[in-house]
């Protein structure tokens, strides 16, 4: 009787192993062939961090468009995204089918870094282009050790120290609140920001509060911050908190300087509903334009990507910053891809990806470029300090360049 | 009796024969997938003993596999502790939490059961973040995925495939013996008829913790051997998901069956990635139109829809594991309106 | 003291955040004896729809009017199509058939409204107004006072009037209800209704300060968990005292026990549902069952 199970069983498992073919070789570029280039990637479409989806959906629409006008080098692009759900046990059972079974020819974009760092070793072991990963962490910044990963964005400790040089430098008496999600990413930033204050910077800190994601809201903290007498306040938080945060403060009478990561720069999802008003004066680092700016209104680079989003990507919403990081990254990976001629290799794919020289992409900020060589896997390093002034967010300052601070 | 024993036994080993053919006519890939599910077969299982057979509700599995799991990581992390050693240690100690856990939980039925382990589960990544001294806090920690010892020559996924295999094979067994004798029946009677059970001298109290503890250990075992096979722990592996992720594989699969397990491991693997092949939008949505399905057309999971299906092509009595799926608390309130 | 106070006040506003969906799940699980794991989804469901609604250009009570009988509609119609074939399964079918209702409305609600978080308004003013040197948002008042408007509701329907008898008697014994001519069925449907309703005024009130995204009752619920625990599953006075009790215990905790500080707060709640279980497991409010042997 419970053979019947059993048999049952067997069937099932050798259906399953029949659905996944064993890797046909034969192929002498792995990925690629005389008419396409299959590039993987994986993104949370599911679960948590669901939001982060859009940036996968925002690149394949992205590739649709290159495939469109031609494909690259007469190539098109065959991308393939899988949902990891920011777990990273499935990052790893993706990322190895992708690599394993789809034998794609780089990985682009892999999304979270619980997520990389999972697959951190097994890419390099198995010596992938692990490229333009999607995460902020210093880690990907590591040619010596990891040299198949490279990061993309300006990463969270950079953006830390950018604030406490300002901070040093224009209030150096103040007494320091920080608000940080306790994760990674609030952690990133914190270590950036107590960095560069330094030993006896590090003394003015005088409360540190933390909340999870899981809170409905952060209202106590905010109370607790204020409470301490704090006059700058260094606001890391995701654009859900980052309202109540900047509304809160404003409701409470707190006027402190006030900080707040880039993350959460967006005016359509954080300013406008915390209040114009209560948002007057805030200090953030920016490297993108910010699509919801008025300022860009008219700009080439701007209006190429509505265009490009009514066409290609009409579920996107246009005011998601998500979306235009993701064309971003996407122009990126095409420009590496064309600068690799007819050789597609995967090691001529590094080392073109190591080779990007003055590239300007059509949503940074003026002035910022992307700089990549062997012993520089930061693509992106450069930010500016802007202040919102109760309409748009107004640059000040020079140019930040982590590189040369190095 | 024994006549029937015989045919069971070897359709078991001739099963057995070709699990361990499979790695030298699968990819590596593929191994690493049913490395997975052997994995989630075992920790299921686990869960199966206590809510299927002892009627405890468990909503909260998930931190007794991320115990293991961690367990084992900081075990070869730190102390260089090799895998092997880490997966009895890590069930042990499992054994002992789910003992201690079960205790308090004597006095909970049903939905404060559930209640109660579902904050267990929800409050684990927070603590595993809160200790980061030991668990890497939430960066995790990276692991060396473990190669054939004595220079086998073997991949390191089709050694741990054989390792999770024998893992399996050896508490499947160990399971069997234990559900199908004394302490087996003891166990079902708690769940059909606690008060019964407790007349007739059966020491509920006990069985209930023990079975918590063992329960808890049979998943953490699963959880320390995923440590390996992933290579990597993070809180976010760990979250509240997966103890519903273990829990619809062991309804799926049905309540109360060791075949079970392997049924609803095998849906918890590969069903959510053929709901993202069917549609890329919302796969999720694929995947809970899948779950509500099987519970309308199989409400006893895999097992109890092909007892069914034998019963009525073979019209042969059952003899079954345990009965179908039942729940202590809302047994008794549906029972009581027929009274 | 002014510290205190503050925390205290904002524990109540959180509080009445978890109070209004803990009411929606003491509704439906003192209607069917079911507790409803997708709850919070379709409360954030609800809460799109009058989104969308809005952006329709209806003005605001309309909206929220109509969210409400859109509502009721949509539970009903889900007790009697979805949850009625699983009716008389195991308990555990029907949970996950309500675990499967909780993903497919996460997903379709991120693939319909995507996943960009949204402002939501608020039909109270947006200036705060002071006491001394406490704050006090008139959203968070006004939501309190929804909130314990509902209380009310709930309170008088079924204590006064036949229909609410007939539900708890379908609850508590269908087999004598039915005897007497109660339709089972459509008391079941007509709590899942009810719980919709209650479950979408939670969200159109917690969306204005969670800001509307798939993810907005992904935390909630859980807190609603506890409150519902604290209170009691049998008691929606006890689940809307138990929010308020939840909400400030937090606070205070995170605020003045500094081991435990803003990192384990969200375990804080946690360990209270476990040790409200071990101790009173009917909540405070609950009353115990008895049963018979």
């Amino acid at each position: 009787m419970r053979r019947c199970g059993h048999l049952f069983t067997i069937a099932l498992a050798l259906a399953a192993a029949v659905l996944g073919p064993v890797p046909v070789g034969a192929q002498t570029t792995v990925g690629v062939s005389a008419t396409e280039i299959k590039i993987g990637n994986t993104n949370p479409y599911s679960g948590p961090a669901s939001a982060y989806g859009t940036i996968g959906k925002a690149i394949g629409a992205y590739f649709k468009k290159v495939n469109d006008e031609g494909g690259v080098n007469g190539r098109k692009i065959n991308y393939i995204s899988y949902d990891d759900g920011y777990s990273p046990p499935k990052t790893v059972e993706m990322v190895r089918k992708l690599v394993e079974q789809d034998q794609v020819a780089a990985l682009f974009q892999t999304l979270g870094t619980p997520p990389n760092s999972a697959i951190h070793k097994y890419v390099n072991q198995q010596k992938v282009p692990h490229l333009f990963v999607a995460t902020g962490a210093t880690k990907w910044n590591d040619s010596q050790n990891f040299p198949w990963t490279m990061g993309f964005q300006p990463n969270y400790q950079t953006e830390g120290r950018v604030y406490a040089a300002h901070l040093l430098k224009n209030h150096p008496s103040a007494k320091i609140g920080i608000l940080y999600q306790n994760d990674d990413y609030g952690k990133d930033y914190l270590k950036g920001f107590e960095d560069g204050l330094g030993e006896a910077g590090r003394k003015m800190i005088v409360l540190k509060q933390s909340y999870e994601v899981t809170d409905p809201t952060i209202d106590s903290q905010i109370v607790n911050l204020k409470n301490s007498g704090a006059t700058v306040f260094f606001n890391v938080t995701i654009p859900k908190f980052a309202v109540q945060a900047i509304k809160k403060t404003h409701d409470i009478g707190w006027k402190p300087v006030h900080y707040l990561n880039n993350v959460s720069s967006s005016l359509a999802t954080v300013l406008k509903p915390a209040g114009l008003e209560a948002s007057k004066d805030l200090i953030t680092a920016l490297y993108m334009k910010e699509v919801t700016d008025p300022q860009w209104r008219n700009d080439k680079g701007f209006t190429e990507w509505v265009a490009f989003m009514k066409k290609y990507y009409p579920e996107g919403a246009l005011d998601d910053q998500s979306n235009a990081y993701g064309y971003n990254a996407a122009i990126l990976m095409v420009q590496v891809l064309k600068q690799c001629g007819n050789d597609l290799s995967r090691e001529n794919i590094m080392r073109q990806a190591a080779n990007l020289k003055n590239v300007e992409l059509p949503l940074l900020l003026p002035g910022v470029k992307v700089n990549t060589s062997p012993t520089d896997f930061a693509p992106i390093e450069q930010e500016q300090l802007a202040k919102f002034n109760g309409e748009k967010w107004e640059v000040f300052g020079e140019l930040f360049d982590a590189f040369r601070k190095h | 009796m024994s006549t029937s024993r015989l045919p069971r036994l070897l359709g078991l080993l001739a099963l057995l024969a070709v699990a361990c053919a499979l790695p030298f006519a699968l990819s590596n890939f593929r191994l690493f997938q049913f490395s997975q599910v052997y994995i989630y077969a075992i920790a299921i299982l686990g869960l199966n003993m206590l809510t299927g057979y002892n009627g405890q509700f468990s909503l909260g599995h998930g931190a007794f596999y991320a115990v293991g799991a961690y367990v084992s990581a900081i075990m070869m992390d730190r102390w260089n502790v090799a895998y092997g050693w880490t997966i009895p240690v890590a069930g042990v100690l499992c054994l002992i939490i789910g003992f201690l856990f079960g205790l308090p939980a004597l006095r909970l039925e049903g939905l404060y059961l559930a209640l109660a382990t579902f904050s267990l589960a929800l409050a684990v990544p927070q603590i595993l973040k809160y200790f980061e001294h030991w668990t890497g806090g939430s960066q995790g920690i990276v692991l060396t995925k473990p190669s054939a010892p004595f220079g086998l020559r073997l991949t390191p996924d089709q050694w741990l495939y054989f390792v999770t295999l024998a893992v399996l094979v050896l508490l499947f067994w160990l399971g069997a013996n234990l559900l199908k004798g004394r302490v087996g029946r003891a166990i079902v009677a708690i769940r059909d008829n606690h008060i019964a059970a407790e007349a007739m001298g059966i020491d509920t109290a006990l069985y209930k913790s023990l079975v918590f503890g063992v329960s808890a250990a049979y998943t953490g075992v699963a959880g320390a051997l995923s440590a390996s096979v992933i290579a990597f722990v993070a809180p976010d592996s760990f979250n509240v998901f997966l103890s519903v992720t273990l829990l619809i594989g062991s309804v799926i699969g049905g309540l109360a069956s060791i075949s079970g397990a392997v049924f609803g491991a095998l849906f918890i693997q590969f069903v959510p990635n053929w709901a993202q092949d069917i549609s890329k939008a919302a796969p999720w949505a694929i995947f809970g139109i899948f779950l509500i399905a099987f519970m309308y057309l199989m409400p006893f999971g895999i097992a109890g829809g092909i007892r069914r299906l034998w019963i009525r092509v073979a019209g042969a009595p059952v003899q079954g594991e345990g009965r179908g799926v039942s729940s202590p608390a809302h047994t008794t309130t549906r029972m009581e309106e027929s009274s | 003291m002014d510290i205190l106070i503050q925390q205290i006040v904002s524990g109540l506003a959180t509080g009445g955040i978890y109070a209004s969906l803990a009411l929606a799940l003491v509704m439906i699980y003192q209607a069917t004896d079911v507790v409803n794991f997708a709850q919070g989804e379709l409360a954030m469901f609800a809460t799109y729809v009058c989104w969308t609604l809005l952006g329709a250009g209806m003005p605001y009570w309309a909206a929220f009017l109509s969210t409400l009988v859109i509502a009721f509609a949509g539970g009903v119609v889900i007790e009697r199509v979805i949850i009625r074939p699983v009716e008389n399964a195991p308990i555990l079918s029907i949970v996950m058939v309500t675990l499967g209702l909780l993903v497919i409305c996460n997903s379709l609600a991120g693939w319909i409204w995507t996943y960009v978080q949204k402002p939501f308004p608020s039909p109270f003013s947006s200036t705060p107004f002071k006491v001394g040197n406490i704050v006090f948002g008139a959203h968070d008042l006004g939501q309190i006072q929804v909130t314990l408007l509902v209380l009310l509701c709930i309170y008088l329907f079924f204590r006064f009037t036949p229909l609410g008898l007939a539900m708890r008697a379908a609850a508590h014994n269908p087999v004598s209800s039915r005897l007497v001519g109660i339709r089972v069925g459509w008391m079941l449907a007509l709590g899942w209704g009810l719980a919709s309703v209650f479950g979408a005024v939670a969200g159109m009130m917690v969306a204005p300060v969670l800001t509307l995204e798939p993810n907005l009752m992904g935390g909630v619920q859980i807190y609603a968990f506890a409150a519902a625990t604290l209170g009691g599953f049998t008691s929606p006075g006890g689940a809307v005292l138990g929010g308020f009790i939840v909400g400030v215990v937090e606070n205070l905790v995170g605020t003045y026990v500094s081991f435990i500080g803003t990192e384990l707060k969200f375990t804080v709640a946690l360990a209270m549902i476990i040790v409200v279980l071990l101790v009173k497991p009917t909540g405070l409010f609950g009353s115990t069952v008895v049963k018979r042997v």
